[in-house]
């Protein structure tokens, strides 16, 4: 999951250039991603992994690093399964 | 209306001809109608002619007291019918009707102040004979274009750069610190232009080059100072004021000898300027427009619909994406740098149509936005810094969703998203260029694309330092509106939207644009009103509005305001041929060596390929696009599609 989540991240926003890009890497403030990144990170993460992210999540303590792409997904998999692809309501952790 | 050209010999041999007609020959589509060139010992003055007034009396260059003074000039005096009684007056005897005559006379009458009385935009160069010195002048806005350069012994001036590299001694290298500014700015800092050895004479300024000296003149500053409120009585007085001196602007701009047109956009400024063109011209107006097979871009119904209410006979084109990869790499022949739009390539069709039209001359609506509070980024900044007073409100930031209704991007962001993107902090707000910033930042993230070589060679450059020198000592002092208004009235308005989406694109066809909004007595007015008056509260251009009311369509006063904007990254992909794929190919972009070839390559797949693209990734493939055709076409002299006009020399034209 993170490597399909670098990759993408590289392909889009990076253009190849991953030299020094680490997982836990801020990407608001390597000026990584702007607003219309976002939405394409989002429809990434929607076609790719099956969830559904709503506007409510994002946010960048979901969305700021692989990292915690990595673990929102994580978090949001399992409720996906069991509640049939609603969105999560477990808390954002700090 | 024309094209200038000269030298000056700065070691005392004299003016080369044969250079002259190289140099006059490169920009001949900007005055198909007349050429002349004048040398006398050290000076050679040449221009290009469209003729516009007096066409039979208007031959230049131009001489006057006992051809001690000579003259050529590109632009337009509006007011030269009041300047010539006055100097008539005062015993000035003229032989012809032209303003050129009249800008001579003047200058005889008030020496390098006289560009101080002008009402108009201009470029031009006299010849000061007894004093042996060249005076060079430029408008106010920077509507005309003027450019200089020294070579080991001369100084040479010209309209347009490829005049200036059409001397082999005048170096064509890019200027990397200005690509870095274009990827900021969207335009050079004045005097730098895209050419390392080539610079502008800024707006506002005059220039005398005298016993081997080029001193520059400052003649004009935009002031914004704080103005006090005012009440509504006031306002309304203020609004008929408005109204009055728009009326004379487009008055003095209707003075012409061919027929005028005039531009019809669908927004406010161009139904305002057509209404006082059509008042005061009372015939049946010509109107012209371009509109958009994308739908997303397309306003003719608002077109149709002005064009109806004050029944002109309205001529139009619709661009398709391929017209503007089509065009494109002719576009950037003429804007003569680097852009990260697609914006212009519509107006070169445009003005490729009021050419087949057989007019000479439009006036447009160019000015209004930047002098009166039309931008959405004025509005912008007057919510961004209502919301950092109060950073952690989660109600302020609602009004910037208002602001951007249209874009999905802004919708559909969180608080802490949007505070970032709009850079909504204590510390940015006390920023010079708080108002600027976010769309800065968004520019410069096209500078991801360079080389190793362009970022090693810019050594971490920071254009907003240089910015800074440049501002005037009370900046600091005005509001954060004042200060936008400021940088795109002073940057953007010459740099961008007169050069290349205005002058370059109409005279690529021979169309002279006029622009009543840039009468300096507008804009002068408009300086001293309270900024609240040009945005009242959230209200865009709010006395313009008020001054209009009746004069045009209620359903166009009141539209919401709707940015010009061009199908960018999209016109290049999807067709059948892709030239722009096969001009950013990793070789050619390895050998021109500005840009990443991988980067720019992965850039492209990222095109090719239907993902979503968002702004700064379409900002920087027009950028890179633009920059490698100005490198082929322009920095290795491969030049322009179109083969120049043969220029014919004086002689055989029989003058």
């Amino acid at each position: 999951m993170v490597q399909k989540i670098r990759t993408f991240v590289i392909d889009n926003y990076l253009f190849g250039e991953e030299g020094k890009l680490r997982n836990d890497d801020s990407f608001m403030e390597s000026g990584i991603i702007d607003s219309t990144g976002i939405l394409e990170l989002v429809r990434f993460l929607e076609a790719t992994f099956g969830v559904k992210i709503s506007d409510e999540e994002l946010i960048p303590d979901n969305l700021d690093s692989i990292e915690k792409i990595a673990a929102f997904l994580q978090r949001k998999l399992p409720a996906s399964a069991a509640v049939g692809g609603a969105p999560s309501l477990q808390p954002a952790q700090r | 209306m024309c094209g200038i050209a000269g030298s000056i010999h700065l070691r005392g041999g004299s003016a080369d001809g044969e250079l002259l007609s190289r140099m006059i020959g490169a920009i001949r589509y900007r005055g198909p109608d007349d050429v002349g060139i004048y040398r006398h010992g050290p000076v050679g003055l040449a221009h290009a002619r469209l003729s516009i007034i007096d066409l039979a009396g208007g031959h230049q260059p131009m001489a006057a007291a006992n051809d001690s003074l000579w003259i050529t000039f590109n632009g337009e005096i509006f007011n030269y019918v009041e300047l010539r009684e006055e100097l008539i007056k005062k015993g000035h005897r003229f032989t012809s009707h032209s303003d050129t005559e009249v800008l001579l006379h003047l200058y005889r009458e008030e020496g390098e102040r006289c560009v101080e009385r002008l009402n108009g935009q201009w470029a031009f160069a006299i010849w000061d004979a007894p004093k042996r010195k060249l005076f060079l002048s430029r408008d106010r806005f920077g509507v005309r274009p003027l450019y200089y350069t020294q070579t080991a012994d001369s100084f040479l001036f010209a309209s347009e750069i490829k005049a200036l590299l059409a001397c082999p001694e005048v170096d064509s290298a890019l200027d990397l610190t200005a690509l870095d500014q274009i990827f900021t700015f969207w335009v050079t800092l004045p005097p730098r232009t895209a050419f390392r050895d080539i610079r502008q004479l800024p707006p506002g300024h005059s220039m005398v080059v005298q016993d081997g000296l080029v001193t520059l003149l400052p003649y004009w500053t935009l002031d914004l100072a704080p103005q006090p409120a005012v009440d509504s009585g006031a306002e309304a007085r203020l609004a008929e004021e408005l109204l009055a001196l728009l009326q004379d602007a487009t008055r003095i701009r209707l003075r012409s000898d061919v027929p005028v047109g005039a531009y019809l956009s669908g927004g406010l400024d161009s139904t305002v300027i057509t209404a006082l063109v059509r008042k005061n011209a009372g015939e049946r107006l010509r109107t012209f427009s371009v509109g958009f097979e994308d739908g997303e871009f397309d306003e003719s119904s608002y077109q149709r619909e002005a064009s109806s209410f004050f029944g002109t006979s309205h001529s139009d084109i619709r661009c398709r994406h391929q017209d503007i990869a089509r065009v494109f790499p002719d576009v950037i022949w003429h804007t003569e740098q680097p852009v990260v739009r697609t914006a212009p390539a519509p107006l070169y069709l445009l003005s490729k149509l009021v050419q087949d039209s057989g007019f000479k001359v439009v006036l447009t609506g160019e000015g209004a936005d930047e002098v009166l509070g039309g931008y959405d980024i004025f509005k912008e900044t007057k919510i961004r810094h209502f919301w950092s007073r109060q950073p952690e409100s989660s109600r302020r930031p609602l009004l910037l969703k208002r602001l951007y209704p249209y874009m999905d991007n802004i919708q559909r962001q969180s608080l802490d998203y949007l505070k970032h993107f709009f850079r909504v902090t204590e510390r940015d707000a006390e920023n010079l260029f708080f108002s600027h910033l976010p769309r800065w930042d968004l520019t410069a993230k096209s500078k991801l694309f360079f080389s190793e070589t362009t970022k090693a060679a810019l050594n971490s450059y920071d254009g907003t330092a240089d910015l800074r020198l440049q501002l005037p000592k009370r900046y600091s002092a005005w509001e954060p509106f004042s200060r936008a208004e400021f940088l795109e009235a002073q940057y953007l308005l010459p740099g961008y939207i007169l050069s290349s989406q205005g002058d370059r694109m109409a005279m690529a066809h021979a169309v002279e644009g006029r622009y009543p909004f840039l009468d300096h007595r507008v804009v002068e007015f408009s300086a001293r009103l309270p900024t609240s008056l040009k945005m009242k509260v959230l209200d865009q251009k709010h006395l313009l509005k008020q001054a209009v009311k009746g004069l045009i369509p209620e359903s166009i006063r009141t539209r919401h305001k709707q940015p010009y904007r061009a199908p960018d990254g999209r016109s290049f992909f999807g067709q059948k041929e892709s030239y722009a794929e096969d001009l950013l190919t990793p070789a050619r972009i390895k050998q021109d060596g500005v840009f990443d070839p991988r980067a720019t390559a992965a850039l492209l797949q990222k095109f090719r390929s239907g993902r979503d693209t968002g702004v700064k990734d379409n900002m920087a493939l027009i950028g890179i696009l633009s920059t490698t055709v100005l490198i082929d076409r322009l920095v290795r002299r491969r030049g322009g599609p179109d083969a120049p006009l043969p220029y014919e020399s004086p002689a055989l034209l029989g003058s």
